[in-house]
């Protein structure tokens, strides 16, 4: 099964290659960047081509670096964090040298989609009326306020740093969490204030206020499309129905969009459809896909990704650990370097790949690769090791050479530890892999993400259960491998053994 | 046929064997004995190639043995350890035929070489199939036996192969062995620490302490003339025990 989704694998990037040209949208992960990602993707498709949306791929650093390499061909994203953020250091003052610098690099922006959203600083109405809290500024006398942030707020320059700084404000125990998560809470009463987005359609739901940036240190985040030059020339009709959209998207259009499915739980393809219906004019096809062919969608992307990054990792990790049980030196070395890449907190490892390896399938099998190695080498090597040096004299003198003593004795010696680690590293692969969805991989992670950003636990479990199952199901066929594999005069022992105990 | 000159052995700063000169006539049954640590076994050990010498050569009917050529003169050696060293995984008949099957010897000759000494150590026909866990201690070392003869070597080596066996199972294969041996005629160095079994055995004894050899010759040689007053000692520890269960009996 290892290898047919090997070759799969291989050959899925062969034919996307060659199939005609595909657009791909990115989306960052929050609600009404995927609505409007799913826009153009909707409208790329209209244009006649192939289009993907990588969904919530994550931050704008994320983003920015994929539409510069090429890994993504447009996303959704607001001129002040342009400004303020991703071009800072370029001082940019007018929406004209901003599309000048962009043109720099080889990419463009459509004029405004007619909506700022902005940030804002915001907390339940309630206690606001209760503190007698308008303005960002009267938040400098009331230092026992918890504050919480979306986490890009919390590190941007144009956020919690510079706010912070022009408002004087005291406070100091100031967390990062997701910013859908700092909604809840708000609810909870955990939190008192955070960051809003002007068209977030919580904040009626919550009944939140706005303080009124009174200092007026947020700039103008207008909406438009980036998307790169060269589009222009591979798909003008996709460019053209981009700019449609300039002008026709107001704010509270939006944020009723954005209500619709984080509170009355629709699609955000069917919500951004309808929208292209009702605006554009466009005839969109909906090719909505039922519960079913996504889970097998998430099914077969998880186990191509499991299944590449475990196969590989078991080719490397058995010869890794045999030269350790072999060459002692070399051996604490390769134990100390997968040692400490196991050290790595998996998330970390999944986002160190995206500046080597971009975002999708490739960084997302590299990391889980990585994670695979320590116990299947750390196995092979003890198994080896923990061979009773009479059995390993017996073979040597009885005259077989290096090779032919690990292949007749030694390796079949050690099947069992080598058999539990990699049974170990397939049960962690299965569940580190729902990371990869992080990174624009899919997989079971996907539904979990969407879930989080959407607080649906219906959805995160259609994402954690499968994935459980499956490590279970990974550990069960591996105790079956184990019982073909193991030599027959090993299995004796084994349940001697258990009847002794 | 095996000349030691000069042979010796360092761990780190204990010498396991001072420079040593022995020699093993072609055809005799030679018995290294010793209290622990006295060396007899590293002295065997180093004739298997297991370790190397710090200095000093063993030759082999007039070769050098040296890692370069210890595969191919390992096949001229049988060699038997206290447990047998079965391969646990590997049933009896694999266990016996490795070495000849990784050589790829013709199966007809293996399967008529095994049943010829499956007769001559006395193993039953039915044990083939089994594991070695399926097999008494006595049982294992017959087939460890059976391995080490497999290939025909010209020297057998056997690291107290009957150490670890209760006294009944030890006493009658003390008596197959010898006769085993006196059928083959090869060249026979073997370990022990027990001072009766190295008579009976043993045509000529090296005693050894402390990494050297203190005296060698026959067991009356030993017995009569002792080169220092240890060699009294370590026979009369081992004798007087039996003596007095024989007054006992008396």
């Amino acid at each position: 099964m290892l290898l047919m989704l090997c070759v799969a694998s291989l050959v899925r990037p062969v034919l996307a290659a060659e199939a005609p040209m595909t657009i791909t949208i990115g989306s960052k992960s929050f609600t009404e960047s995927v609505i409007l990602g799913d826009m153009l993707r909707h409208l790329s498709q209209q244009a006649g081509f192939e289009a993907n949306h990588r969904r919530q791929l994550g931050g704008t650093r994320v983003l920015w670096n994929a539409l510069l390499s090429g890994e993504i061909d447009a996303y959704p994203e607001y001129t002040g964090t342009l400004i303020q953020e991703t071009l800072v250091k370029e001082n940019l003052q007018t929406e004209s040298q901003l599309k000048q610098a962009l043109a720099k690099r080889g990419l463009r922006m459509t004029r405004p989609l007619g909506f700022n959203n902005t940030y804002a600083i915001g907390m339940k109405d309630e206690l606001a009326k209760q503190l007698k809290l308008r303005t960002i500024s009267d938040l400098q006398n009331q230092p026992e306020l918890v504050l919480g942030f979306g986490n890009e707020f919390m590190d941007r320059a144009d956020g919690w740093p510079g706010l912070q700084q022009r408002y004087q404000l005291p406070h100091r125990n100031v967390r990062g969490l997701d910013h859908d998560l700092a909604y809840r809470g708000i609810e909870s009463g955990m939190l008192h204030v955070t960051d809003l987005y002007a068209t977030d359609a919580e904040i009626a739901y919550y009944k939140l206020r706005a303080l009124e940036d009174d200092l007026n240190y947020f700039p103008v985040y207008n909406a438009v499309i980036l998307y790169r030059a060269d589009l222009e020339q591979r798909a003008p009709e996709v460019v053209t129905l981009f700019e449609r959209l300039a002008g026709r998207i107001n704010a509270p259009t939006m944020s009723a969009m954005n209500a619709r499915v984080k509170l009355h739980g629709e699609a955000e393809s069917v919500v951004a459809a309808n929208f292209l219906e009702q605006n554009l004019k466009l005839d969109i096809d909906l090719r909505v896909q039922t519960a079913w062919q996504r889970f097998w969608r998430h099914t077969v992307e998880h186990l191509t990704l499991v299944g590449i990054s475990l196969s590989a990792a078991i080719l490397l990790a058995i010869p890794l650990g045999i030269l350790a049980a072999r060459r002692p030196r070399l051996g604490h070395l390769v134990l100390g370097i997968a040692g400490i890449l196991q050290t790595i907190p998996s998330l970390a490892l999944f986002v160190f790949m995206i500046p080597l390896l971009g975002i999708g399938g490739p960084p997302a099998v590299m990391a889980l690769f990585l994670y695979s190695l320590l116990p299947i080498i750390r196995n092979t090597y003890a198994g080896l090791k923990d061979i009773p040096p009479a059995i390993v004299e017996s073979a040597q003198a009885l005259g077989l050479p290096s090779r032919a003593r690990l292949r007749i004795v030694e390796l079949p010696l050690a099947t069992r530890a080598i058999l539990a680690g990699i049974k170990t590293s397939a049960v962690i692969n299965v569940g580190t892999a729902t990371l990869s969805a992080l990174i624009g991989a899919g997989g079971y992670g996907q539904p979990i993400l969407t879930g989080i950003r959407l607080d649906d636990i219906g959805l995160i479990l259609q994402g954690a259960v499968p994935s459980a199952v499956l490590a279970l199901l990974v550990q069960g066929l591996f105790e079956l491998i184990e019982r073909g594999l193991l030599p027959k005069g090993l299995r004796i022992q084994a349940s001697e053994l258990r009847s002794v105990t | 046929m095996l000349v030691f000159s000069h042979v010796s052995k360092h761990y780190g700063d204990t010498q396991a064997l001072a420079p040593t000169d022995l020699e093993v006539p072609a055809g005799e049954t030679l018995v290294l004995i010793g209290p622990s640590g006295c060396g007899k076994s590293t002295l065997l050990r180093l004739i298997a190639g297991l370790i190397q010498p710090d200095s000093g050569t063993i030759c082999l009917d007039g070769t050098a043995l040296t890692p370069a050529n210890i595969l191919q003169t390992r096949q001229r050696m049988g060699y038997v350890i206290q447990e047998g060293g079965l391969f646990p995984h590997l049933t009896v008949r694999d266990n016996v035929i490795v070495m000849a099957r990784y050589l790829r010897r013709d199966t007809g000759w293996i399967d008529s070489r095994l049943a010829q000494l499956a007769e001559l150590v006395r193993l039953p026909q039915d044990m083939m199939t089994r594991f070695p866990e399926e097999l008494s201690g006595g049982q294992r070392q017959r087939v460890s036996l059976m391995r080490a003869l497999m290939l025909d070597p010209e020297l057998l080596l056997l690291d107290e192969p009957l150490g670890a066996l209760d006294p009944m199972i030890r006493y009658e294969l003390q008596q197959e062995l010898k006769s085993i041996f006196a059928q083959l005629g090869k060249t026979v160095v073997m370990v022990t620490h027990d001072i009766a079994e190295a008579a009976f055995f043993g045509q000529t004894l090296v005693l050894m302490r402390d990494g050297r050899i203190v005296q060698t010759g026959p067991f009356t040689e030993l017995a009569r003339t002792p080169a220092e007053p240890f060699v009294e000692q370590f026979i009369t520890a081992q004798r007087e025990p039996m003596e007095q269960l024989a007054a006992v009996l008396r």
